[in-house]
């Protein structure tokens, strides 16, 4: 009933993007968006998963239930994806490597790109402050701008 | 009070459910057929997240490997997380099928003395999803409980999912009837991920749930490079110790990231067997150490009052 509401009875005012987040799962929160954005015509899901086997096979059980509810998939995020060493460069796979990609690959959808792990990224957002603003230099960034512009690519292409 | 949760008020509120759930009592006789069921079980512990991606089920599955280790003791694995069953596949158990006996069904066992149960052998492809509602996973959660054969056991480790919902709501409900030893909140360091912390830490006080303690992981990364260690989480406020400091919780240890913990995780592979040199090996031995020492502890005190 809530996300009904936060929906239905939120004064948005003229939106271009309406970027709705929600809790990890394939549950009552999703069902209740998906049915409550329908009449609205939703652009599509974008999938965000780390490079690990168990996280990218919780999200093959997503990537069913956009096919069963009948969401386009914009693609596929993936995070954490290598951390860079201030100190010497070095970039270590922590989460290890590739697997979002692989996903991409074998479900047909598109792989929107890779994000890696910057704690200035986490910084900025615990401050909320807007990050691409105070870190435009950071590794993150590029990444960030990429996924951004590919959804922009999207949404006109829906729109014409 | 009775109204709790059904008043008009309450319409919409979020913690409506939570608030109806304390007013509405279990059906006693369904209590009495799980008290019998779980008689066998000498110590419940659950192990929750406020957010998801803060290595809960990892954490997990290495407690639950940390105590089998011990080979005079029985454990247990129970993965309530519906929707996202990992723990098979971080035990290795991929693919493997639940099998039916005359006495309920057989957890899939790791070793002799490590059983596991998960929705995730109970479906056909890594593809299925399971689209349910609320009651309906309660429902499997229960039986779960119910006519799993778990044997005698010393440790039931039960893995849900992150937050503070039905499943949440279930397990605690249907176990009321019989004690849980309590309950381990995993975090990271990050404020955003303790804010979260605190409302499972409420959670676990209005449903009368003991906490063990919190685990702080992701706290930290050494580059195997050149050794330095960066806050890749950086604990803006404090972190879980300042956090269990001010709500005097005992913070049961930190881990700091391994990139060799989500390997092995991802082959089914036990972390503490493969890497037993790796600082966070150390610091998740410290924790598992701890944890059964608080349930020794609590046994003692209720053998006394007996």
């Amino acid at each position: 009933a809530l996300i009904k509401q936060f929906v239905a009875d939120v004064a948005w005012g003229d939106l271009d993007f309406l970027i709705v987040d929600t809790p990890p799962g394939t549950s009552d929160e999703h069902i209740s968006v998906v049915e409550a954005l329908r009449p609205h015509q939703p652009l599509g899901a974008i999938l965000v998963t780390t490079p690990q086997a168990v996280s990218v096979g919780d999200v093959r059980r997503e990537l069913t239930f956009c096919k069963k509810t009948g969401l386009p998939v914009l693609g596929i995020v993936e995070n954490m994806s290598g951390f860079v060493c201030p100190h010497c460069s070095e970039c270590t796979n922590i989460f290890s490597q590739g697997g979002g990609e692989e996903l991409a690959r074998h479900a047909g959808v598109p792989f929107l790109g890779c994000v890696p792990l910057d704690p200035q990224l986490s910084q900025s957002l615990e401050e909320g402050r807007d990050f691409i603003q105070e870190f435009p230099k950071s590794s993150a960034f590029p990444a960030l701008a990429h996924i951004a512009q590919q959804i922009l690519d999207s949404a006109s292409q829906h729109s014409s | 009070s009775a109204r709790a949760g059904s008043a008009a008020a309450c319409q919409g509120c979020p913690n409506q459910r939570l608030c109806a759930a304390g007013a509405a009592a279990p059906d006693p006789e369904e209590s009495a057929e799980l008290r019998e069921r779980l008689r066998s079980v000498k110590h419940k512990v659950l192990v929750l997240s406020g957010k998801g991606g803060v290595g809960k089920s990892t954490f997990s599955a290495l407690l639950a490997r940390g105590l089998a280790a011990d080979e005079a003791k029985q454990v247990a694995l129970l993965d309530i997380d519906i929707c996202g069953p990992s723990i098979p596949k971080m035990m290795g158990l991929e693919g493997e099928q639940v099998h039916q006996s005359g006495s309920g069904w057989s957890p899939v066992y790791v070793e002799e003395n490590l059983g596991v149960m998960s929705v995730g052998f109970l479906l056909s492809s890594p593809d299925d999803a399971v689209i349910w509602r609320g009651p309906k996973k309660n429902g499997l959660i229960k039986q779960f409980l119910r006519d799993v054969d778990w044997g005698e056991i010393d440790y039931l480790i039960i893995d849900t999912p992150p937050g503070t919902s039905d499943e949440h709501l279930s397990i605690v409900q249907y176990l009321s009837a019989t004690h849980i030893d309590g309950a381990v909140i995993i975090t990271t360091p990050q404020e955003v991920s303790l804010q979260d912390v605190r409302k499972e830490i409420n959670f676990c006080h209005k449903v009368k749930l003991p906490i063990i303690g919190v685990v702080e992981n992701m706290s930290g990364f050494v580059c195997p490079k050149c050794k330095n260690e960066s806050q890749i989480f950086p604990p803006t406020t404090g972190g879980a110790e300042k956090m269990c400091q001010n709500l005097n919780i005992s913070l049961l240890g930190k881990v700091p990231l391994d990139p060799q913990i989500g390997k092995s995780c991802d082959k089914g592979q036990s972390f503490l067997s493969e890497v037993p040199e790796s600082p966070a090996t150390l610091s998740y031995r410290n924790i598992i150490q701890r944890i059964q020492d608080y349930c020794d502890q609590h046994q003692l005190q209720e053998e006394k009052i007996i």
